[in-house]
């Protein structure tokens, strides 16, 4: 090997700029023109459309705090998402431990908190969430662990079953003699988790970033998180060492729910303090693309969810006054997962010329040197 | 062989000047963070010729010949192919133009079986015959000597099968120009054997031939035109005037100049450089102690294995055994239920004289067991991750690497620069990541975790495969070392006789997934081994 003797620099060219941040930034922007471009053919200002986002999710008082509220359960899930993914663990059934976790806290939250003190009843609640997603995914965790059956399917399966499951809690026990519509009872208002002072902001969003500040250290500091990720990047490699690859497999799964069960017990506390039946606000699949562009990085999620939370709570109000479908903003999230793996691929081609040499002065010399 | 009889001629018919060179390659520079690997590299490959590519572990062959075929961009220069420029950007274009490629490490898919493998490397379509290609595979696997399931996952094979495989897919690929990245690493010297009769008979044919070996022997037994690569630089060519007019002795020390350049003098009249380890150590006395006692062990096979049935032996205290046998007979399960990654189904292993049937891998390394893998790759280093943090990968939230399930990472750096230095890993740094690293440095890294943290007995699989002559003098003098003088136990598995009669006090031989018997090795071993590798009995 030679000590370096020319220089060695990155190639500059067109992707240089794309490091990681681009990478993740860079889809964004692209899907956002796109879906501008759709918005023109389809006689609409795309500036006025973004501009209506930006004010309802961003640029008032209400919409920047709904925005902030809505990122709490999200950087939970996301937190759970990535104990599991960085393990290459694909926890896919994230909807059904949070929808289960979100039946069985409004189910047993207003007989519990009417017993309990406040701050106390509050905790338990949230531990039960916890609880119940991490118990939702035992299942998937041990056929993998011990069978190595893949829990893309059977954490899917749960995910059925979970939803449904939730939903017959709802309307059976748990349904509220009080309305007509099947739901729990209600928490009162005074009893969910408090507002941080001179806001409309519940404490959960809290919670949240110290879960991902958690799982962002854990994952680079501690044992644990080396273990994990020696056993998601080479599964032979973690046998081999010594790794206790079954329990590990069990244990991050079921950390993996116990955040995604966290999550729900955080929207209903915070946020709703009932669940009505075949409520499913879907977080899981958005998730998963949101999760990916921060490149499993958990404080990386922090903005990418801030982003996302801005668009959900925006896009809603400006596809409605530019009469468009609801679900208009989902498209433009679409268009953005399909920019994010061209980038990739861009970046996976860009990585193979990595480096150039600038030959130190001999270069000129040589005899074919006159190449590039 | 499919397409091996390409005519010698020209485009225009007349016969192609055999005094040009097939493929050239001028002034190639490619560097990476931290290293230049090649530096204005050139060399021309002429047909009817092999052309041998030595030089010491992280020399930057791989590297060229990575280039070649095309599997990276090179920085700078230019590479002719009959005289044209050309423009290699992919693997692709690479067999487009006649480059078949044995690559350094296995490049077959896992979960593909053999056949599907080799299809792949094929034509572009799915359309390929697999009547045809069964009847060729068949063909160059009797070439070869070699007797491969093709419907078996090629991840199922012992690794010196997949080798075998890929020289195969080679030699379809490569109607030209054929890329040799060390392909008998993991052979018996059977092995070598028939494939240097095959390379004879394509360079016959006109093929342009690069060989890449540590083995010098091997190099001058078939190689017509040497170049030897020396931190990223040519140093010398040796002509086929030169190759072939000069003594085998004088050959030898002037190409470990080359290699070594100053620190070649330390290494003259070393075996591994002569090529002729005589074996038979002086006879020594070994304490009765056992330290590793396998009785009756079976494990059932998996598809494309042969498990191993009712295998008893024992290792003494600073005894050297040896296990010797085409791969692919037992060994990698052999040493896997001796580590513990594999369950056994019968028999008992004793470690020290208690039972560690049940015992976790973590358990039986934490008891002194050590085991140096031969698949470094696939399961001995994980290549996202630094050299620092793989050189620790076995004590993971151990002190004084981790306190209290902290990492401490001055500690692990220390540790690490130090293994570095003792085993002259060859890293840019201790932080970059150890995919990167040459296959020999790869290989420096294992035997550093591995005999270091104070071992008790060693199971070796392959030890030196992939080492340079210097490397692996050193790596075998610390093996013999470690049993002299701090009476660590070894169980030596390994395909090359040499080394197993260099080192070793008894050597055992696996055939069959039986273990057929075991000889003292004194003069003659050789004979006996030989005779008990091919499946006859022992006396
Ligand atoms: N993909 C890569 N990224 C960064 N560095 C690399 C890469 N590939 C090779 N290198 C570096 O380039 C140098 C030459 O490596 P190369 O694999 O060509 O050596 P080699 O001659 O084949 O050695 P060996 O005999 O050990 O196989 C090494 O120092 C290695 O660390
Ligand atoms: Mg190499």
């Amino acid at each position: 090997m030679v000590e370096v003797e020319g220089e060695v620099i990155p190639r500059k060219r067109w992707g240089a700029w794309l490091g990681p941040v681009g990478q993740s930034i860079g889809p964004i922007l692209l899907g956002l023109v796109a879906g501008g471009i759709l918005l023109l053919l389809t006689g609409r200002n795309p500036l006025a459309f973004y501009g209506d986002i930006l004010k309802r999710g961003l640029f008032s008082s209400s919409g920047v705090q709904d925005s902030i509220t809505r990122m709490a359960p999200l950087l939970l899930m996301a937190a759970g998402l990535i104990v599991a993914f960085r393990a290459n663990i694909w926890n896919i059934g994230g909807d059904g431990q949070f929808l289960l976790a979100a039946a069985i806290v409004s189910g047993f939250g207003p007989g519990l908190v009417a017993v309990l003190p406040a701050g106390l009843g509050l905790v338990v609640l949230c531990l039960l969430a916890a609880l119940v997603g991490a118990l939702w995914t035992i299942i998937p965790a041990l056929l993998k662990a011990v069978y190595g059956m893949n829990e893309v399917i059977t954490s899917l399966m749960m995910t059925f079953v979970g939803v449904n499951l939730a939903n017959l809690l709802i309307k059976g026990p748990f349904r509220s003699q009080k309305t007509s519509v099947p739901q729990t009872d209600v928490i009162p208002h005074d009893k969910l988790l408090p507002y941080l002072p001179g806001t409309r902001i519940h404490v959960g969003i809290l919670f949240a970033l110290v879960a991902v500040g958690a799982v962002y250290y854990v994952m680079t500091r501690t044992s644990f998180g080396l273990r994990l990720s020696v056993l998601g990047a080479n599964p032979r490699a973690a046998v081999h060492v010594g790794i206790d690859v079954r329990r590990l497999t069990v244990v991050a799964f079921m950390i993996s729910g116990a955040f995604i069960g966290l999550a729900a017990g955080v929207e209903i506390l915070g946020v709703w303090g009932y669940v009505r039946a075949d409520w499913n606000p879907n977080f899981g699949l958005t998730l998963f693309a949101l999760v990916f562009l921060a490149r499993l990085n958990a404080l990386a999620t922090i903005p990418l969810v801030g982003f996302y939370a801005i668009i959900s709570m925006g896009g809603h109000y400006a596809a409605r006054r530019a009469g468009l479908p609801d679900d208009f903003m989902l498209m433009v999230v679409g268009l953005i997962l399909l920019f994010m793996t061209l980038t990739e691929y861009v970046a996976a081609r860009r990585e193979r010329r990595a480096t150039r040499l600038v030959a130190g002065p001999k270069a000129a010399l040589r005899p074919g040197g006159a190449h590039e | 062989m499919v397409e091996m009889t390409r005519p010698v001629a020209g485009r225009s018919g007349a016969t192609r000047d055999l005094s040009a060179p097939v493929v050239e390659i001028r002034g190639i520079c490619k560097a990476f963070p931290g290293v230049v690997a090649n530096d204005d590299v050139s060399l021309a490959v002429f047909g009817g010729e092999v052309h041998c590519l030595l030089g010491e572990n992280g020399a930057g062959k791989s590297t060229l010949m990575n280039i070649l075929s095309g599997m990276y961009q090179p920085d700078a220069g230019s590479i002719m192919v009959d005289g044209q420029e050309v423009r290699i950007g992919s693997p692709r274009d690479a067999l487009d133009l006649g480059i078949g490629t044995v690559y350094q490490h296995t490049t077959l898919i896992p979960v593909f079986t053999v056949l599907e493998n080799l299809l792949l490397g094929q034509g572009r379509g799915l359309s390929m015959d697999q009547k045809g290609a069964l009847a060729g595979l068949k063909k160059v696997a009797a070439d070869l000597g070699v007797d491969v399931d093709p419907h078996v996952q090629a991840g199922r094979l012992a690794l010196g099968q997949q080798q075998q495989v890929e020289i195969i897919k080679a030699l379809w690929g490569g109607s030209r120009v054929l890329i040799l990245d060390e392909p008998t690493s993991m052979l018996t010297p059977q092995g070598i054997v028939e494939l240097e009769r095959v390379l004879l008979q394509l360079k016959e044919r006109g093929l342009a031939i690069i060989f890449i070996t540590h083995k010098l022997h091997e190099a001058l037994d078939v190689g017509d035109r040497v170049t030897v690569l020396r931190q990223g630089r040519v140093v010398g060519t040796l002509e086929p005037d030169t190759v072939h007019a000069t003594p085998r002795p004088e050959l030898q020390e002037r190409i470990v100049g080359m290699m070594f350049g100053e620190e070649a003098a330390a290494l003259a009249g070393v075996a591994e450089v002569r090529g002729q380890v005589t074996g038979r150590r002086a006879r020594r006395e070994i304490s009765p102690e056992a330290v590793l006692e396998l009785r009756g062990v079976s494990v059932e096979p998996q598809r494309g294995e042969v498990g191993i049935h009712d295998v008893s032996l024992i290792v003494r205290r600073g005894e050297i055994l040896g296990v010797a046998g085409v791969d692919g007979n037992g060994q990698r399960e052999l040493a896997e239920a001796i580590a513990g990654q594999r369950a056994i189904h019968r028999g008992d292993i004793l470690l020290g004289g208690t039972s560690i049937r049940h015992a976790s891998i973590s358990a039986r390394q934490r008891q002194g067991l050590r085991y140096v893998t031969d698949d470094r790759l696939g399961e001995g280093t994980v290549s996202s991750l630094s050299v620092a943090v793989n050189l620790v990968l076995k004590r993971i939230g151990d002190g004084p690497f981790w306190r209290r399930g902290l990492v401490r990472e001055d500690a692990i750096n220390e540790c690490a620069l130090g293994l570095v230095e003792g085993f002259d890993i060859k890293t840019p740094s201790v932080q970059t990541r150890c995919g990167t690293l040459s296959g020999g440095n790869i290989q420096k890294l294992l035997l550093a975790r591995e005999l270091s943290f104070e071992p008790k007995i060693v199971v070796y699989n392959k030890p030196t495969h992939g080492l340079d002559v210097k490397t692996t003098h050193v790596v075998r003098d610390r093996i013999r070392e470690l049993a002299e003088k701090e009476y660590v136990s070894a169980l030596l598995i390994s395909t090359d006789l040499e080394e197993l009669l260099d080192l070793c006090d008894r050597i055992a031989v696996l055939f069959r997934g039986r273990l057929t018997g075991v000889v003292e090795n004194r003069v003659g071993a050789e004979w006996e081994v030989g005779r008990l590798m091919v499946g006859g009995e022992s006396r």
